[in-house]
């Protein structure tokens, strides 16, 4: 590498570097001040990502730095740039549900936070890496944050033993897709996403056995990350046990950074072995919206409940993959924007009900809530109508879209299937909207609503209602985004 | 008073009483709320009826456009007009929000405000319905009314209001989501737009027709309902408050209809006439069955409710006989039914509001206690039978006219469904309000006060003008019909071919 071409990598990973460095001081801030100063920690990180976000933006106007660097393994191209912004949007908020919940949870520490960076840092990595290793390399990094986070609340058995559940379940994921990615590099030569499409195109490769197994490690391993069936088994257990907004992380983030590197892994580097994983992912999508929608009739906890929900809406955009092209491309990054707020909108309800004594997580503890808090009930009812997909919702733009794709793919039958799946999952969001209007409290509601939670619960507010009515600009930024990356929609 | 072509009335129509539910939010006093809700449903049909009085009868364009882009990339935009078709279910709308909120006044005894602002909502929603000029637009309105409605059954409703709140929802949803796969479909079939009046010009494929009329079948047919998609409705509108019941009766059901009106014929001409032969043996059968049902009932709102289904059945029929006649009847018809039916529960409401039971077994003999009320009622019972005079005689010929054409058969049978309503109705009538006075709680019973008048004689005006004078409401969609009757048989010569009927 010359001086040029360092140089080059350098400036295009600046995001990257930056919060790598910045969380490293902001733990030794945390260390100085011993672990007093918890909010300004928050408050900190906050700004991290902000000055992280601003950085990102501006090397995307100044369009110079969208070519492969780090020997073709690593790409800050406008399709990573709009997966970060998810990233930010969703670590920003998230950071803000933390804040308090750590504080009822007698856990607050400003590792948390770093952590909490860390795990930013994995999924942009994911976001613009174009080879199998470093796609490896930032989801290690996203695992290792998540598993600590996911079992900080040390005090809680269910936060350990959902810590570990997760540790084992994930390794073994990861091993599945480390063999894929060995199968295919003794293949093709190379893990290069580029290599691999011409190595894949020119030589005979595509009726090999074994690049079939290696297509389906692949694919199990993803589909682990994005928690679809039939690798959804641990969503539920770690989703209910892991503090509540790191679930909520977990549910947008990870599973967002999970698409972004399924989307250019299969649409794109894989397109020439589209006739294996097509037909694999149209089941997968099929199977994963029934899952998440039938068995969340029968739950109680509403971060089990939202725990399917959000299985059932990974199988819901996985559609979008099945569409291909650049509508159905286009189509998931949008889901996955608006899925990002509105999902984050109803954690964050599920946060402020929380008390210092209870944890108010159950489903019957939303009886009479437009009673006691109608400002609150009145949000969560537009969350969750806009998860079921009913406009004037984002939810729905972001199912129409989908629809659309996948008709103009000419997978009319996927389609009724799909809204007939969302019509079932509806009866939960109902049943959420019918205790908190048709019943009687069952408790006294003094909930304690710091600034921060309702700054939370009015962004995502406004955006799930503002993006259901005016989505034109979201949806032509995630359209240019999907154009400049993948080329070959362009003819 | 002319409008300046600037003006976008129809927008002002559609959002007033949204704007009117925000303005809600920040009054306490029930009074002053319930007065806003009044003035805003007021200002509503005052702006309605300047609308009728600018309309153009003689052009079947749609007027008062209004379009701007929303979501470019898709070829969606906000667009709205009305012609002689929908002008007259915005005017049915405006009426139907003003008598609900004057039924309301005080049947609804707790959180009034939040039920006040889901009336306006849905009042907006209802009348974007009628003025989408965008498939999109006029899905998000359709889809969206889901949400105030499943409220008011949900929250203000009977004894068994989550179940019926459940079964209206999931029902009506699964309908919707089919007719967005099969709006969809045409929008991919029309050459990528959502202009309504652009796929109107084109044309499908007999294929395509074929299945985008099943998937609008399944949508329209449960909003109407037609046989055998009704269950929801007697559950929704018994456990509906009385508001609740005017407003799915009054408008609600018009929604279904007016798609088969709007989209499947102009739309999917030779898939219609293809379906024809099943849409009026649906009708038919539900004529008849649901008179039937009716007359078994002791429910009252539930024997309205069915006699409901089976008055729909007279419209559908009235849709699918392709002539002018049948047509305009069963338009007409539409209108009429939104008139006597909201009546009707309204009168139920009344009556329930003041002795607590829906029993017809324990009235009896009303007319000497309330006569103002029996009057009244008597009136709406008679509309309601299709008395001569009366608007749904009108409605009703013309359907029967437009189907002795064709289809003589189906005619015969309907014809017994209009004799199964006069059984049912004169039935209901006698046993609550003639004869003696059984029931002693009913002795202090009061007759209806001025607010409720009001309400009622708004209603009858429509009874007695289009009875004796339905020229103007014919007039306001003849040429609309026309136009739309071409272009349901535009395809008539190229169509025998085809269909082996």
């Amino acid at each position: 590498m010359n001086t040029d071409a360092i140089n080059q990598s350098l400036i295009a990973s600046l995001p990257e570097i930056f919060l790598l460095v910045a969380a490293c001081l902001l733990l030794l801030v945390d260390l100085l001040l011993k672990g007093r100063r918890v909010d300004l920690i928050a408050g900190l990180s906050i700004l991290i990502v902000l000055a992280v976000a601003t950085i990102t933006w501006v090397l995307e106007v100044h369009a110079d730095y969208d070519s492969p660097v780090y020997n073709n393994m690593f790409v800050a191209d406008p399709y990573s740039v709009f997966f970060k912004m998810i990233f930010y949007i969703a670590t920003v908020l998230t950071i803000l549900l933390s804040n308090n919940y750590l504080k009822l949870e007698a856990e607050a520490h400003g590792e948390y936070f770093v952590m909490l960076l860390f795990a930013l840092c994995g999924m942009m990595i994911m976001a613009s890496a174009i080879d199998l290793i470093s796609i490896y390399v930032g989801m290690e990094l996203l695992a290792l944050s998540m598993y600590v986070l996911t079992g900080f609340l040390k005090q809680n058995e269910r936060s350990n033993e959902s810590a570990l559940k997760y540790l084992i379940l994930s390794a073994t994921a990861t091993c599945l897709m480390l063999y894929g990615v060995s199968l295919f590099y003794g293949l093709c030569g190379t893990t290069q996403l580029n290599g691999l499409t011409d190595a894949l195109t020119s030589a005979e490769l595509t009726t090999d056995p074994a690049i079939i197994l290696a297509t389906l490690f692949l694919l199990a391993g993803f589909a682990f990350k994005i928690a679809a069936a039939p690798f959804h088994m641990w969503a539920p257990d770690v989703y209910e046990g892991a503090p509540t907004p790191i679930t909520a992380f977990m549910s947008v983030g990870s599973k967002a950074a999970g698409f972004a590197v399924l989307l250019r892994v299969f649409v794109q580097a894989l397109a020439p072995l589209a006739d294996i994983w097509l037909l694999s992912f149209g089941i997968i999508a099929l199977a994963t919206m029934a899952v998440g929608s039938l068995v969340a009739l029968v739950q109680n906890n509403i971060k089990r409940l939202l725990a399917y929900s959000s299985i059932a809406h990974a199988g819901f955009a996985l559609l979008g993959l099945v569409a291909g092209g650049e509508r159905g491309v286009t189509s998931v990054m949008l889901y996955l924007l608006i899925y990002t707020f509105m999902n984050l909108g109803i954690f964050a309800v599920v946060v402020t009900m929380k008390r210092e004594q209870y944890a108010n997580e159950l489903i019957s503890d939303y009886s009479g809530l437009s009673k006691q808090q109608p400002v609150l009930a009145l949000l969560m009812l537009l969350f969750l109508f806009s998860l079921a997909g009913i406009p004037p919702t984002a939810g729905f733009i972001a199912k129409l879209y989908i629809i659309i794709a996948l008709i103009e793919a000419g997978y009319i039958l996927l389609a009724v299937a799909a809204v007939l799946f969302s019509a079932i999952a509806a009866f939960f969001y109902l049943r959420i909207v019918m205790l908190m209007y048709m019943r009687e409290p069952i408790r006294d509601s003094s909930l304690n609503q710091p600034f921060v939670l309702r700054l939370s619960l009015a962004i995502t507010g406004i955006a799930t209602l503002g993006i259901g009515l005016l989505p034109a600009w979201f949806l032509a930024l995630a359209s240019a985004a999907v154009l400049s990356t993948f080329p070959t929609f362009l003819s | 008073m002319t409008l300046p072509t600037s003006l976008p009335i129809l927008s002002m129509i559609v959002f007033l009483p949204l704007s009117g539910a925000i303005a809600l939010l920040f009054i306490r006093n029930a009074n002053q709320i319930k007065w806003l809700s009044l003035l805003i449903c007021a200002l509503d049909l005052l702006l309605t009826i300047l609308l009728i009085h600018n309309f153009n009868p003689n052009s079947y364009d749609m007027q008062f456009r209004e379009t701007h882009q929303w979501i470019p990339s898709l070829n969606i935009r906000y667009s709205l007009g009305v012609d002689g078709i929908s002008i007259l279910f915005v005017l049915l709308t405006a009426l139907a929000g003003w008598v609900s909120v004057l039924a309301s006044w005080r049947a609804i005894d707790y959180r009034l405000k939040e039920f006040m602002i889901a009336i306006l909502v849905i009042q907006t929603t209802m009348l974007g319905v009628f003025c989408a000029l965008d498939f999109v637009l006029f899905f998000l309105f359709w889809e969206a009314m889901l949400i105030p409605m499943y409220l008011i059954i949900g929250v203000w409703g009977g004894e068994r209001r989550i179940y019926a709140a459940f079964k209206f929802f999931l029902y009506t949803l699964v309908g919707s989501l089919l007719l967005m796969v099969g709006i969809v479909v045409l929008y991919f079939a029309g050459g990528k737009t959502f202009d309504i009046l652009a796929l109107m010009e084109k044309h499908y494929s007999f294929q395509t027709q074929l299945w985008v009329f099943l998937a609008f079948f399944i949508g329209f047919a449960i909003k109407v309902p037609m046989f055998p998609f009704h269950t929801w409705l007697p559950d929704a509108h018994v456990q509906a408050p009385t508001a609740g019941s005017i407003l799915l009766a009054g408008v609600l059901l018009k929604m279904g209809a007016y798609g088969f009106l709007r989209f499947s014929l102009p739309m999917l001409p030779q898939a219609s006439q293809y379906f024809a032969q099943m849409m009026l043996l649906l009708s038919v059968i539900a004529i008849i069955y649901g008179g039937y049902l009716a007359l078994a009932q002791d429910d009252l709102k539930k024997l309205v409710a069915y006699s409901s289904i089976s008055h729909m059945g007279v419209v559908t029929m009235g849709l699918f006989v392709f002539n002018v006649r049948g047509l305009e009847g069963g338009i007409l018809q539409m209108f009429n039914h939104g008139i006597t039916t909201s009546a009707l529960f309204l009168f139920v409401g009344l009556i329930v509001e003041r002795t607590h039971t829906r029993s017809i077994n324990h009235y009896g003999g009303l007319m000497k206690l309330i006569p103002v009320y029996t009057t009244f009622f008597a009136l709406f019972t008679l509309a309601s039978l299709a008395l001569p005079g009366t608007n749904a005689f009108i409605g009703e010929l013309l359907v029967l006219a437009g189907a002795f054409v064709d289809y003589k058969a189906y005619a015969a049978l309907a014809v017994i469904g209009a004799m199964l309503s006069a059984a049912y109705l004169l039935s209901m009538f006698k046993r609550v309000a003639l004869g003696a006075v059984t029931n002693i709680n009913l002795s202090h019973i009061e007759d209806v006060n001025a607010r409720e008048l009001v309400a009622i004689v708004s209603l009858a005006i429509f009874v007695i003008w289009v009875g004796l004078y339905p020229l103007p409401f014919l007039n306001l969609m003849h040429v609309s019909v026309e136009h739309l009757l071409q272009q349901a048989e535009g395809v008539q010569g190229g169509l025998q071919g085809i269909v082996p009927p």
